[in-house]
């Protein structure tokens, strides 16, 4: 297997309690598939509540999937290799405030994967690690004993990512790791996250709703609607020719930084709501909202299925 | 420079006059990045309790009681339970002294040219000096104030962070039986219970248990079959929503035992919460202890506690008012610091009132 990382058929459901003693699985996640190449970015949109960011937890492992599998380099992760695969694979969260410990000082949150794992042999070499990977992603040797609560969400962000950084992983999951910074500061990040790829040849799983920023960092972008993948190109692919109707209006709606184009450019509104995921309209999840909705849309669920070039769409009409 | 200093127009015209700046030096740019000296979570929590004067007051109060506590026994030359005698022979007539009064053959005893030590707070009515019960009294109070607390903050943290760390069906047991203690009435229970383990416990003589008297040990029990529930209640909450943040779920993604996470990551953040709420158990077990001494189910009799001297004050409240003043106003003072220390560190250290 060529694949750094294989998803096949996950599914993540969460019970929700909906009377007494009563309980109705919440399909976060229904049956994905997709691959991630050595070194590649995959881009992951989609609006909120479709179950972006619980792809990204379960590939690994924070939940325990209700089905499917996830194959690592082509070994499937299990409950009882997890925390091997866990050198492996690493996390960037979105909120730089709430995923540092405020007790902890920068030396400790970073130096808190060598500690777990036992990367090191005495405390020299660890905080020989530790301010090595500082200077990786720009931060300063005298920050090392400082708090979480110091510094700024751009630095706080950094610290993150040395963290994830520390035990050397080849794969790294993003979850919108720029949303909650200053625009200024998102290009900072965004162009660190590229040169860390350049420099260590990590993969990443690159969750985000902004799509000019996910075009600018990806390889290929998926698109999530309701915890289906609806639509999985190349990212220039998917930019200029978008097949899946969810796309094209997702697509409709990124502004354009030229007046003159953004005038004659035609904004595809989508009417109604995001149906609740308790309880998922038949057939093709998109259905209640599509111009292009037929009846077989509403008996069948649309394949996943290649139109070429690794172009994955799944829709009946288009 | 001439044609910069534009002249203003107007009297409150925002229009800078540029004449009145001048570039920064290089080190003034470099003193911008140096930033403030890094603070640990204790030591900023200090500085902000040793701000508050309230909060100083109360701890300067409590060090002079503890320091009276700890020091007078070694200077007065009485015991809490010893009989004034002068040369030997008991002083029939030092008996309900007012403060700073002598019997008349201390009187005597004075005259020949020996010293005396005063009584202080005067004497009790079987001829016993007041101000070293009064001292002995405070300290029982305190012991058992503090002792009580850290009984009810063990068995609460314990009990409380299992229920919140495991959740689930045992934290729905744990919750339900915290409600029926909870739902209990809370006097009636410590009072019958400390009846019932009077009689129920007896302890070899010699042994530890023994020299603190059955009724301390019994108050201990009591405090900590009832008293926990709160705490536990409390740390369960706390434990439930700091297992919510990020950072612990990216502790379990670096790989991160259960172990690890409860010590690293969960226990620290909690602990400014544990460490006020047994500040503010003590002053409110002191006050239970003197409430039971009060009503003849505390400490046992030769031992005085300020309940129990406030209770046999009451019978000569007429004619010696200061002997209940003295107790009352000891255990006013105790419980009223260690409220207000409470409250200072809780403002001090309660992350939450931060920002």
């Amino acid at each position: 297997m060529t694949n750094l990382l294989d998803v096949e058929h996950l599914k993540q459901y969460f019970p929700i309690r909906t009377g007494f003693a009563k309980t109705t699985p919440l399909k976060a996640v229904d049956d994905i598939s997709f691959s991630i190449r050595h070194g590649e970015t995959l881009g992951l949109v989609g609006e909120s509540g479709c179950g972006k960011t619980t792809v990204g937890r379960s590939v690994l492992r924070l939940y325990e999937p209700t089905d499917g599998k996830v194959y690592f380099e082509g070994t499937e992760i299990t409950r009882s290799n997890i925390k091997s695969m866990r050198r492996q694979m690493q996390m960037v969260f979105q909120d730089p405030y709430s995923s540092l410990n405020p007790r902890m000082t920068v030396e400790d949150i970073i130096g808190e994967p060598l500690d777990v794992h036992r990367m090191y042999s005495n405390s020299k070499e660890r905080r020989e690690k530790i301010l090595n990977l500082m200077e990786l992603v720009g931060l300063n040797a005298e920050h090392a004993t400082r708090y979480a609560h110091e510094f700024s969400g751009g630095q706080r962000q950094r610290i993150g990512i040395a963290r994830a950084l520390a035990v050397n992983p080849k794969f790294i999951v993003c979850d919108e790791p720029v949303s909650a910074l200053d625009v200024s500061i998102q290009a900072q990040v965004i162009n660190m996250f590229e040169e860390l790829q350049d420099k260590l040849g990590v993969a990443y799983l690159f969750i985000a709703h902004d799509l000019l920023v996910v075009r600018h960092i990806s390889n290929r972008i998926a698109v999530m609607y309701l915890g289906h993948m609806v639509e999985l190109a190349d990212s220039d692919e998917l930019m200029d020719h978008p097949i899946h109707p969810y796309t094209e209006s997702l697509l409709s709606a990124v502004p354009i930084p030229d007046p003159e184009t953004a005038r004659h450019k035609q904004r595809i509104v989508l009417e109604g709501d995001v149906p609740s995921p308790l309880n998922m309209p038949t057939g093709c999840p998109f259905r209640t909202r599509c111009r292009y909705a037929t009846a077989k849309c509403a008996e069948e669920m649309p394949d996943f299925t290649d139109r070429g070039n690794g172009h994955f769409v799944a829709c009946h009409v288009k | 420079m001439e044609n910069n200093s534009v002249p203003k127009k107007r009297p409150f015209s925002l229009q800078l006059d540029l004449s009145k700046f001048e570039p920064a030096t290089e080190e003034e740019k470099r003193q911008q990045d140096v930033m403030s000296k890094s603070t640990t979570f204790f030591r900023d929590g200090m500085r902000r309790l040793l701000k508050n004067p309230l909060a100083v007051a109360s701890l300067i109060v409590l060090l002079l009681v503890i320091a009276t506590i700890v020091i007078a026994p070694m200077i007065v030359p009485y015991g809490y339970e010893e009989i004034l005698s002068v040369n030997g022979r008991r002083d029939k007539g030092a008996k309900n002294l007012t403060p700073f009064e002598y019997s008349t053959a201390e009187k005597k005893y004075i005259a020949q040219g020996n010293s005396r030590f005063p009584h202080i707070f005067g004497t009790d009515e079987q001829c016993r000096d007041y101000f070293i019960r009064v001292v002995y009294g405070a300290r029982v109070s305190l012991f058992v104030g503090f002792f009580a607390s850290i009984i009810v903050l063990i068995i609460g943290m314990l009990i409380g962070s299992i229920s919140g760390y495991v959740g689930g069906r045992v934290d729905l047991i744990i919750m339900r039986i915290v409600d029926i203690i909870y739902s209990l009435p809370d006097m009636l229970m410590v009072i019958l219970l400390s009846v019932v383990l009077k009689e129920v416990l007896t302890f070899k003589t010699g042994s530890v248990l023994a020299s603190l008297g059955t009724n301390m040990i019994s108050m201990f029990i009591v405090f900590g079959a009832l008293y926990w529930v709160g705490m536990c209640r409390l740390i369960r909450g706390q434990i439930l929503s700091i297992r919510e943040n990020d950072y612990v779920l990216a502790a379990k993604s670096i790989g991160a035992g259960s172990a690890r996470i409860i010590r690293k990551h969960i226990l620290p953040n909690c602990l400014s919460v544990i460490i006020i709420s047994t500040a503010l158990q003590i002053p409110s077990a002191i006050f239970t202890e003197s409430y039971l001494s009060f009503i003849g189910l505390g400490v046992s009799a030769p031992m005085p506690s300020l309940g129990s001297l406030a209770n046999a004050a009451r019978q000569g409240l007429q004619s010696y008012p200061y002997k209940l003043i003295f107790p009352a106003a000891a255990i006013c003072l105790i419980v009223l610091s260690l409220n207000l220390l409470g409250d200072g560190m809780r403002d001090a250290f309660d992350p939450k009132l931060r920002r």
